[in-house]
């Protein structure tokens, strides 16, 4: 394990590990020696832990870090491993530079939490590199939480490959808080028999600005993709959802989802799906709706007696969960 | 206004430039069932609705007292704080939203009298497989039917609309979810039974023939069975009714 942990940011690491708290996550995770943990603030790496099976090298950058994951073939790693980042003060920059590589037929899944509570200028860069070996699977789920002045600039980038009968399962969350700008470029690459699962969830408020990128390129036979994507805006927040799927595989199959929810005439929502068929063996789909709340559903609910503002937060909050 | 739980006076209500109901007159009393029998096309589900003051179904002309108060103006959530609810004949679906959590949010709404465990199990939905799982368009027509019928008893309202509950369920399940609305009943519940269906119609204290957005016949329910089976089961006025012909019949 390379990489130099700082022992002296014990209030940096509580803050950041309270923020984890209140995102839904389990702050004990990140001082278990059991379970595999990296905690970065800013650029200073306040906790690493890795366990048998996974390996971690971190090193910091000037602007952020740089970490090498990798979990060895055959492993299934029981707990998931905790990432938890952040930027504390009002300003700052966050760059995350990363290579996950998972063995064959290893099992691991993430539970990165990036938290902003203070932002009003802050950008958090992530780039990463993924590769999920043959048969193995990869599940990522991210949660924000940021605080209420929409001034974070999140530009979180990955390219996948997933090789053979391997699974790559994600889910990012933006529910709390306002972000600012959010721009997220997710692209997957199928192997044979893989499947992928990109899950986006986000509220945008206030002036948010949301871009969503998500593609999957079939390019195994039977390799198999689903982008669902949900988004709720309000006051003059915009989103703009792009969902790409490229049929390139015999036989492999995708389909886009998108749900955007507009509370109130300011806020604006888009949905572009692009579907490519190379082999004419494979089948793409694609579903989008865009609109406010479904009016039976309010009054479903209105009818067991909520009011029409608890009955739009009952929606939203399923919606979102 | 007697003992009239639900009193409706002389409703017309027009919807895209068709007018559905012509001056409907209706008394439920209560603690009785009452079914609303007619073919489809009458009007029955619009009568529903306007009732329950659901969006684009305010009444053009006439008035609805619920417990001798007039409840014209109020709305949904108001109607269903005075103890009004419905069940829908295709309700909707919720992303996210578990049966669990749907089931509680109908048993605040009201008396309460069941557990949602036990509203499941009455509907023919094993708790334990139907709990958690969400109100998604993945479970079937019929058991979305059933989980509504649920939610119904966990609310144990005073006035309960069912709009086709029979629809979407399979012919030998009839009997079990005419014994929940029975058991509704028991509870303390007035049900509003709208169906299609003689066999239905017949299970309930009293019914109404409801044709061409005008009630035609209130009575004992085998009376008014016979009327509709003689004068509307080959019905060749829906929606364009000849009323006073089909009176004049009788």
């Amino acid at each position: 394990m390379k990489g130099s942990v700082e022992r002296d940011y014990s209030r940096e690491f509580a803050a950041l590990a309270e923020a984890l708290g209140r995102a839904g996550g389990n702050p004990a995770a990140l001082r278990s020696p059991r379970i595999a943990s990296l905690v970065v603030h800013e650029n200073r790496i306040l906790g690493l832990n890795a366990i048998p099976g996974i390996k971690m090298d971190v090193e910091p950058l000037p602007d952020g870090i740089k970490a090498f994951v990798y979990v060895e073939p055959g492993v299934v790693i029981a707990e998931p491993v905790h990432l938890c980042f952040g930027v504390l003060p009002k300003e700052g920059v966050q760059r995350i530079l990363s290579t996950f590589k998972i063995g064959a037929e290893a099992h691991v899944r993430f539970l990165a939490h990036c938290s902003f509570p203070n932002a009003e200028k802050v950008q958090h860069l992530m780039e990463a590199e993924i590769e999920v070996g043959e048969g193995a699977t990869m599940e990522y789920n991210e949660t924000h939480y940021h605080g209420p002045f929409g001034g974070t600039e999140v530009l979180p980038k990955a390219r996948i490959k997933v090789a053979e009968g391997g699974r790559y399962i994600t889910e990012f969350k933006l529910i709390q808080g306002r972000v600012g700008v959010l721009s997220l470029d997710y692209e997957v690459h199928l192997g044979e028999k893989a499947i992928a699962e990109l899950v986006s969830k986000v509220y945008g408020k206030g002036k948010d600005q949301v871009r969503l990128r998500e593609a999957l390129y079939l390019e195994g036979a039977y390799a198999r993709g689903l982008v669902k994507s949900r988004i709720v805006l309000q006051d003059q927040a915009e989103a703009e959802f792009t969902g790409e799927a490229v049929g390139i595989g015999p036989y492999s199959r995708g389909h886009l989802d998108c749900t955007e929810i507009l509370r109130g005439s300011e806020a604006k929502a888009s949905a572009v799906p692009k579907l490519i068929v190379v082999d004419e063996r494979a089948k793409l789909t694609h579903e989008a709706a865009i609109g406010s709340i479904d009016r039976k559903e309010l009054e479903t609910l209105m009818a067991r007696g909520l009011s029409e503002e608890e009955a739009v937060e009952t929606v939203v909050r399923g919606l979102l969960r | 206004m007697g003992n009239h739980l639900l009193l409706i006076e002389d409703l017309f209500l027009e919807r895209e430039g068709r007018l559905i109901l012509r001056g409907v007159n209706l008394a439920v009393e209560e603690g009785e069932i009452h079914a609303i029998l007619g073919a489809n096309g009458t009007g029955k589900s619009t009568l529903a609705y306007a009732i329950m003051g659901l969006s684009g179904y305010k009444p053009n002309k006439g008035r609805v007292f619920f417990s001798g108060k007039d409840i014209t103006e109020k709305s949904v959530t108001e109607r269903a704080k005075l103890g009004i609810t419905l069940a829908w004949q295709q309700p909707a679906s919720f992303e996210g939203l578990t049966i669990r959590e749907y089931l509680e949010i109908s048993q605040r709404a009201g008396r309460g009298c069941f557990r949602i465990e036990e509203c499941l199990s009455l509907v023919g939905l094993p708790p334990k497989n139907y709990l958690d799982r969400t109100l998604n368009d993945r479970l079937s027509g019929g058991e979305r039917k059933r989980v509504e019928l649920a939610a119904v008893l966990a609310m144990a309202p005073r006035l309960a609309i069912l709009d086709e509950p029979d629809s979407g369920i399979d012919v030998l399940s009839l009997d079990d979810i005419m014994e929940v609305i029975r058991r509704m009943n028991r509870g303390g519940t007035t049900v509003l039974l709208i169906t299609h269906r003689e066999e239905f119609a017949r299970a309930a204290h009293r019914a109404s023939h409801l044709c061409g957005g005008r009630i035609l016949k209130t009575g004992e329910c085998e009376e008014v069975v016979r009327f509709y089976k003689n004068f509307c089961k080959e019905c060749t006025h829906i929606n364009e009714p000849e009323l006073e012909k089909t009176l004049e019949k009788e």
